[in-house]
């Protein structure tokens, strides 16, 4: 108990001298993250949009894809990642391997299902919605996709948000395209894993403490901008 | 004649218009020729085929059957730009007032001091000036419905289609939507309003178009038809009894 108490002591110190080590794994995990995140944003949004608006043969068929993505066990991501950016694998010429590059790109892999389905979503409820107005405004079906992203925006943020949260808790497909190597790929939560296999409690805590506050803060943002949505939605009942 | 009529210049027609759904009829106008100086008031009880009448004017609908025409030709992307419409629920873009009339005026290719003037014009036509940056959504039901309005007379339609815009909104808030009809009737714009209510359309029709079961019974100058109904349908309905 003593033995925690201290580790605890250590911890909350290196949080708050400002070690070096720690802050430059916090800011390589936010690095990665908001990367991935923005990229996400990129193919995710258009994609969810499209989806919401356009109808095809096998939109369903899509819909049901991208949503069981969103489930998709990040090792498994992290093997597939790993194995198309080896160097026998079809981008193993990039030599992207164990770079932050590499995680980045991993972690799009399992953000942009998340950022598209919800964008899909938020943006057909929106459609249904906007739909007959905007055709008697002259807005075509394509034309509708901007306006409804704009329209959107609130609850899209969300959406990033919920993708950034899954970005930064990752692990399982980092430390596999990662390596955790030290002051070039170790990030927040592969930090934890092996400094705690190390027995060194004080900087797996910190940086718990951390990802702990990363979290609270994004699930504060989401709710608030959650009930701002529904606020919206409820002042247009 | 039908034809002389419709090839009259601001002329709305329908011909041999059905809309049907599992086998019953929602809709079937035989004829139907709005070329009068308006405002045309479309009454009937619920489930008499109104705002599916309107849909169709405005080609929001695509009839299975028949056609829609204005001036003579079939409606086209031309036409339906030259209408506007007012939905029953306003459907305010979630964005500030002003920025509701912004996104009409900016379609329209006006530069950005041609549009911050127009849209003075618009909010004080709608009585809405102080209110430019306020959100739309947080609008009351009739300053939202005046909004649509507006943004709808933005488009400087020719034709503008309402759809009960007063069906929710209390007297006073009728009465503000209700001027505003009248003005943009008196300025040229040829209006055709759904209504269940017999006292606005004594107040603003022109003339009356009764409907029930999907059907045009009546149409005819507003005080014939309120005053001395010819159909059976249009009396029932107008006496306040029960039609189904």
């Amino acid at each position: 108990m003593q033995s925690f108490a201290s580790e605890f002591n250590q911890a909350i110190t290196l949080i708050f001298l400002g070690d070096s080590e720690l802050w430059a794994i916090v800011l390589l995990s936010l690095q990665v993250s908001i990367f991935a995140v923005l990229i996400s944003a990129l193919i995710g949004m258009p994609v969810g949009a499209a989806l919401a608006v356009a109808r095809f043969p096998g939109r369903r068929v899509l819909i049901v894809l991208m949503n069981a993505l969103m489930g998709f066990p990040p090792v498994v991501v992290g093997l597939l990642v790993y194995l198309t950016l080896s160097r026998s694998g079809p981008l193993g010429v990039l030599e992207l391997l164990y770079t932050p590059t590499a995680m980045i790109i991993a972690q799009v892999v399992l953000v942009t299902p998340i950022v598209a389905a919800l964008t899909r979503q938020v943006v057909e409820m929106l459609a249904e919605e906007y739909s007959e107005q905007l055709r008697s405004l002259g807005v075509s079906r394509l034309a509708s996709v901007p306006v409804l992203l704009w329209d959107a925006r609130i609850a899209l943020v969300t959406a990033l948000l919920a993708g950034f949260g899954r970005a930064i808790a990752e692990v399982g497909a980092v430390i596999i395209v990662g390596g955790n190597i030290n002051h070039v790929t170790r990030v927040m939560t592969t930090t934890i894993a092996l400094e705690t296999s190390k027995g060194n409690l004080a900087l797996a805590l910190a940086l718990g403490a951390i990802l702990i506050g990363i979290a609270v803060a994004v699930n504060a943002m989401v709710s608030a901008l959650s009930l701002r949505a529904e606020e919206e939605g409820l002042r247009h009942a | 004649m039908r034809d002389l009529i419709s090839e009259m210049a601001g002329c709305l027609s329908v011909d041999e218009l059905q809309i049907t759904r599992k086998g019953q009829a929602l809709l079937n106008v035989p004829h139907l020729s709005l070329d009068g100086p308006g405002p045309t008031l479309i009454l009937g009880p619920n489930g008499a085929g109104k705002s599916l009448l309107l849909r169709c004017l405005h080609g929001l609908i695509v009839p299975e059957r028949g056609q829609v025409r204005q001036d003579g030709a079939l409606l086209n992307a031309d036409h339906k730009a030259r209408q506007g419409m007012v939905f029953q629920q306003p459907v305010l873009l979630r964005r500030s007032v002003a920025a509701n009339l912004d996104f009409v005026l900016k379609r329209q290719g006006l530069t950005r001091t041609g549009r911050k003037s127009r849209i003075e014009e618009l909010l004080a036509e709608g009585g809405l000036e102080g209110k430019a940056r306020q959100s739309a959504r947080s609008l009351s039901g009739g300053e939202a419905q005046r909004l649509a309005i507006l943004r709808a007379l933005a488009l400087n339609p020719e034709t503008l289609f309402l759809d009960e815009p007063t069906s929710a909104l209390d007297p006073s808030a009728t009465q503000m939507i209700e001027r505003m009809v009248q003005r943009a009737s008196a300025r040229g714009v040829r209006i055709v309003m759904v209504t269940h209510d017999i006292g606005q359309a004594r107040r603003l029709a022109t003339d009356v178009v009764m409907m029930q079961g999907g059907h045009v019974v009546e149409h005819g100058v507003a005080q014939q038809v309120l005053d001395t109904p010819k159909s059976l349908a249009s009396r029932r309905y107008l006496a306040g009894g029960l039609v189904t």
